[in-house]
């Protein structure tokens, strides 16, 4: 803003300056002021974007058990898939008995995509993209496979582990996981 | 609106200039042209010039921030209580819903009035020096007011909410390089859960509507020092003469309280007849078929049926943005201001790229739904390539065929070239957006609106 009247004369102080032409000290507290001001804001920016990174909730707000146990090996037939609500993915036993976990978000734009048993195929409402029972794109909008999660298998007993999301290009038969054979 | 309802007051009060300076009724009158200006120029005035929708504007976010308090006060942000207290505003608390249906009602027209605030201001010419920080200013507080719409949309926490905010932050993941951190940054964690709801409560009550009024209140002034609204001169008029001038009192003020009253009672009205939608709770692990974002952002996931995300979202999308907040310092040329569509040739050029999107978007859109499928005709190539560069290489040579053929037959000055492009694309995106949100039903299947498939 424009200010109406006309400012008021600057106070002469007498500042000796260094004989050198160097600079005053009035130059200089005006220059420590303006630093110390820009530095007090800097911090401040740094506390708020801390207080507010993305890693502050997760020790509360993840659950504490990520490895979710889906079942002993016979109890899913081979080209079959299975939902599981907690965990949020789909346990796919192919024909030839490998095991694959696959993340139930469309990695389009993250809808929930159910398993349509008819087509044998995994469709989304969201945008129409569908996914094969290994699930590749069958057809677009989605731009690569949907997510994968590592499957162990222990004792007989199936497990997945929910904490990492592995994203892929598409399937490929290392992803499988056989039981041992007996 | 408060300063409305004070000048309003104002009217029915003596004025003589014989006052006492320390009466409080002449400190009410200096506070009123304090914020309003005391003469303004006779010809703005005319409503076919703004048709009030800037002061609708304010009404309509005062309407919100005097409903938004009171909801607070009934809202829990967690989730599942959230979706609960929302049952119980509506049931237990006298007026519950009414308040919320002004709420949701009054947040949907303000879109729509500040789409129309921004194309007036567009096509009278009023975005060029020296309002031309305005316009920027102006756009910013429209992108906050739509971040505003789709923070406050979670609330409710019902499936509709879950899973249309869902796929807009979907969007982001396809930001290169940054996307995934942001996405995560805003939802707090992983997935949408009861950290996303606390960030958007906090940017939906605290954060935005700050920023919103601070910003508004920064436009008003900028208009206070352009001299006001932009006055309409015709080509013979000589542009240095001073316009006409009379008093505020009472010709814009009465004006003013008009547009605010009649904006109003059209809220008012249109909440007590339509309740605001509040479907079953959300269910994370159940998309609805179809999944839709809420209208307003119903173009742009249209694009995203149809383009590559990255393409769709980051070169089209971002880009057509960028022109927008750049327009006024490429529109060259001194159009005259004022003037709907500047001249006789920019009204020819803007009803000739009209009638052309109309067109081509539909014709387009049903091609690209039946005929057309790059990913099967050219296998072995990345997406990226097929759903992305091509459709996109295609849409950016329609656009440059679109200025030649304005350019060439009509032989069109720069702004109105710059104006029909504008035009072109604002059309392609408001028929996008009504096929997205009407003409897409199960599977984000084309279908007429009402028709069931199966």
């Amino acid at each position: 803003m424009k200010a109406k009247k006309p400012k008021p004369a600057a106070v002469k102080v007498e500042t000796p300056t260094p004989s050198g032409g160097g600079v005053s000290r009035r130059s200089f507290f005006n220059f420590l002021w303006g630093a110390l001001g820009l530095a007090a804001l800097a911090e401040l920016v740094w506390v708020a974007f801390s207080f507010l990174s993305p890693g502050r909730q997760s020790a509360r707000d993840q659950p504490a058990n990520a490895v979710v146990s889906a079942g002993a090996v016979e109890s899913f037939p081979t080209g079959t898939v299975e939902g599981f609500q907690r965990g949020q993915f789909y346990l796919v036993r192919l024909d030839s008995g490998g095991f694959l976990a696959i993340s139930c978000k469309c990695t389009h734009l993250g809808c929930t995509v159910p398993w349509v048993e008819k087509e044998k195929k995994f469709l989304c409402p969201c945008h129409a993209s569908s996914f094969d029972i290994t699930g590749n794109v069958t057809a677009a909008p989605a731009p690569r496979a949907l997510d994968m999660f590592q499957v162990t298998i222990e004792n007989n007993v199936v497990k997945v582990d929910t904490s990492k999301r592995i994203k892929r290009s598409g399937f490929n038969s290392e992803q499988l996981v056989y039981p041992p054979k007996l | 609106m408060i300063e409305k309802f004070r000048s309003l007051s104002f009217l029915f009060t003596s004025h003589s200039s014989h006052e006492d300076p320390q009466s409080p009724h002449r400190i009410f009158k200096t506070l009123v042209f304090h914020i309003r200006p005391r003469m303004v120029a006779e010809r703005t005035l005319r409503f076919t010039l703004t048709f009030g929708l800037g002061g609708m504007a304010v009404v309509l976010v005062t309407l919100q921030i005097f409903t938004g308090i009171l909801l607070k006060f009934a809202y829990e942000p967690f989730p599942v209580q959230a979706y609960d207290s929302l049952i119980r505003l509506q049931t237990g608390f006298p007026f519950g819903q009414f308040i919320r249906n002004i709420h949701f009602w009054s947040a949907n027209f303000l879109v729509g009035v500040l789409f129309l605030h921004g194309l007036r201001v567009f096509f009278t010419g009023a975005f060029r020096t020296p309002r031309r920080v305005n316009w920027i200013v102006g756009l910013s507080l429209f992108l906050l007011v739509l971040a505003a719409n789709l923070t406050g949309y979670l609330l409710p926490w019902d499936q509709l909410a879950y899973w249309a905010t869902t796929i807009c932050l979907g969007m982001l993941d396809y930001i290169p390089g940054i996307g995934n951190r942001l996405q995560q940054w805003i939802m707090g964690g992983p997935q949408l859960g009861p950290a996303t709801l606390r960030n958007f409560f906090a940017l939906h009550t605290a954060v935005l509507p700050v920023i919103i009024v601070a910003l508004m209140t920064y436009h008003f002034w900028k208009i206070r020092k352009a001299g006001g609204l932009v006055v309409p001169k015709s080509p013979e008029e000589i542009p240095e003469e001073k316009p006409a001038m009379v008093p505020s009192n009472p010709n814009l003020l009465l004006r003013e309280a008009a547009v605010a009253l009649s904006a109003i009672a059209c809220v008012l009205t249109v909440a007590l007849l339509f309740d605001a939608p509040l479907g079953p709770p959300a269910n994370p692990g159940l998309s609805p078929n179809p999944t839709k974002a809420p209208w307003y952002f119903a173009g742009v996931q249209e694009m995203l049926v149809h383009f590559h995300p990255t393409f769709a979202l980051l070169i089209v999308l971002s880009l057509a943005l960028g022109a927008f907040f750049l327009l006024p310092y490429l529109g060259g040329g001194a159009a005259s201001p004022g003037v709907w569509f500047a001249s006789a040739d920019g009204r020819r050029t803007s009803v000739a790229a009209a009638i052309a999107a109309g067109l081509i978007t539909p014709i387009a859109v049903i091609l690209d739904e039946y005929v057309i499928d790059l990913a099967a005709w050219m296998p072995g190539w990345p997406q990226v390539v097929s759903n992305g560069l091509i459709p996109t290489a295609l849409f950016i040579g329609l656009l440059a065929g679109v200025y030649i053929a304005i350019r060439k037959p009509f032989r069109a000055q720069r702004p109105e070239t710059v104006q029909a492009l504008v035009v072109f694309l604002l059309v392609m995106f408001v028929m996008l957006t009504i096929i997205c949100a009407i003409f897409r039903g199960e599977g984000m299947a084309l279908r007429w609106p009402g028709v069931r498939s199966n």
